[in-house]
């Protein structure tokens, strides 16, 4: 038995769990569930996509860096998409949640997220139309590391990327003054504003945090598999299932819940077959749920 | 000599426009006083300091802490302007630790003061040392109360405000929370309290009002409130009457 659905589910929990953190962080935060997160993910790989366009026009040509199939211009591109889908996040909280979740019944922002994020992706087909685009047109050829597993260069390099990106998040969130400031937020919001954390900038912090995560989770797709305008939109219900497997709150939760229904939809492929995907990835969620109830690393509410 | 620290006056202040809990209160705190606001259910007490503190929004009359207005200043920026404010309940993070706890709390101080400060309280309240890794929602409703009066001293506030600090507590951590803000009043800090446990908290404090309406209609030394026969008119209800009229003020304010 080949054991190459293991790195194929690793590369897409990855971006699943780099997604589902985001989910997680705004649901636990600003205590709504952004249907328009999926958005942010496509948004940011077409803004690194023009951005690696604009670079191209301006130096020509750059050669990759072997043995990778994208050059420095993929990488500065990604850190300015991030920067851009967290100025998005933060544009669409200033005109459009903020005001939402103001009200008191929490459906009312969610309702407005899912109105957003079919603005978001019918603007992205009307300026990029809906046919797939890729970083890269280069193949790459997969090494071989044994158990039957093959795997590229990119994947590894991605891999790596997504393990200090969780990392770095897991650090800031636990150890530095702006994570306690995020969980006492999630814990306690009254009490927080008594304690002296000034809510408006941890809400910041927080889009901020999910939205470049979802730039990074989207740029990952768009270099292994391709840029669609959809390609955000379809990741949304597995970022959910992550993040609620996980744990809803839980950073190491979503991660991990994205790396069990990537293992698990990869598993599906491999073994029984590519259409029983979601349902074996649905399966495994409902499976976790009866018997923990709250997710892996949930926390009961008082 | 006495300093005044918080002078409230004639405030006015309430959860919805047009209808006020707290009509027209005027209290003042001194340097090193302990404060006792106390008052038959629905006077209004908890308001009146959550007004103070920024948790009410106030229509009327201002709050001067050392002089400066802060009438209606930003929940979150009230540590900042010296004001501390313990609520009655849900007044620490439930899964954080209980260092956890005292870091965030530790925002406006200097980055290098936050350590010292942090040892400084474990030094005040050795119990919070012990469980310094423990959730703080696992820890007992006294030690609870101690983690939440030292987050709250943490920042060095000019006045610490607490909501009904032994509500809920057993005896034994009733008399240990109202030692401990006797303690802490030795210390220097000025407090002001709200309590339905009036005797109790008048035998640690120095001066109290008494809140009927949201309005105060007394005020006196502690020590001697408690005999005073004023007291027993307003705080526990019209005594010359029957007993069950007492009682349909106590349910007709709560509700």
């Amino acid at each position: 038995m080949s054991l190459q659905f293991v790195v194929d589910g690793l590369l897409t929990g990855s971006m699943i769990g780099l997604g589902a953190i985001g989910v997680t962080l705004t649901y636990s935060i600003l205590r709504f569930s952004n249907f328009a997160h999926g958005d942010f993910m496509a948004w940011g790989t077409y803004a690194t996509l023009a951005v690696v366009g604009a670079i191209a026009a301006m130096f020509g040509k750059v050669a990759p860096i072997a043995p990778l199939s994208f050059g420095w211009p993929l990488i500065v591109a990604l850190v300015v998409g991030a920067a851009f889908t967290a100025l998005l996040a933060l544009l669409l909280d200033k005109v459009l949640f903020s005001r939402l979740r103001k009200q008191e019944q929490a459906i009312i922002a969610v309702m407005g997220s899912f109105g957003a994020s079919m603005a978001l992706r019918s603007l992205l087909e009307f300026i990029f139309t809906s046919r797939p685009t890729y970083f890269s047109r280069a193949i790459q050829i997969a090494m071989p590391v044994g158990f039957g597993i093959r795997i590229t260069p990119d994947q590894i390099a991605l891999l790596i990327l997504t393990a200090a990106l969780v990392l770095g998040v897991h650090v800031l969130t636990t150890r530095t003054q702006t994570g306690r400031s995020m969980q006492a937020m999630s814990q306690n919001p009254a009490l927080a504003r008594i304690a002296g954390i000034d809510v408006a900038s941890v809400v910041r912090v927080t889009w901020v945090i999910g939205a470049a995560l979802a730039c990074v989770a989207g740029v990952m797709i768009g270099v292994l598999v391709q840029i669609r305008p959809l390609m955000g939109f379809d990741m949304l219900l597995p970022m959910f299932a992550a993040a609620i497997l996980g744990g809803i709150g839980s950073i190491p939760g979503a991660v991990l819940g994205g790396l069990i229904i990537g293992l698990a939809e990869a598993g599906a492929v491999q073994l029984i077959g590519a259409e029983w995907r979601a349902a074996v990835s649905f399966v495994t969620l409902m499976a976790v749920l009866v018997v923990r109830p709250i997710g892996l690393f949930g926390v009961r509410e008082r | 000599m006495t300093e005044t620290v918080l002078d409230v006056s004639d405030l006015e202040a309430g959860y919805e426009p047009g209808v006020p809990i707290v009509r027209g209160a005027s209290i003042t705190v001194n340097k090193g006083e302990i404060v006792v606001v106390l008052g038959p259910n629905g006077a209004g007490k908890s308001s009146l300091i959550k007004a103070i503190a920024g948790l009410v929004p106030i229509s009327r009359g201002k709050v001067l802490l050392d002089g400066k207005d802060i009438t209606g200043a930003p929940a979150h920026t009230m540590v900042r302007l010296g004001l501390a404010f313990v609520p009655q309940t849900e007044n620490v993070f439930p899964r954080m630790s209980v260092e956890d706890n005292l870091k965030v709390a530790c925002g406006i101080l200097e980055r290098r003061q936050a350590p010292a400060r942090i040892e400084e309280m474990y030094a005040a309240f050795p119990d919070l040392l012990r469980q310094r890794r423990t959730p703080a929602g696992n820890l007992s409703g006294g030690q609870r109360q101690m983690l939440a009066v030292a987050r709250a001293l943490i920042v060095h506030p000019k006045v610490l405000v607490l909501d009904e600090p032994s509500a809920g507590l057993s005896p034994k951590f009733v008399s240990m929370v109202f030692e401990m803000l006797s303690a802490i009043r030795k210390s220097g800090v000025t407090i002001l309290l709200v309590e339905q446990n009036a005797k109790a908290a008048l035998a640690i404090g120095d001066r109290a009002y008494v809140l009927v309406e949201g309005k105060e209609r007394h005020e006196g030394i502690a020590s001697t409130l408690w005999d005073d026969p004023v007291i027993a008119e307003l705080y526990l209800g019209q005594r010359p009457l029957r007993k069950d009229s007492a009682r349909h003020t106590e349910t007709g304010g709560a509700a």
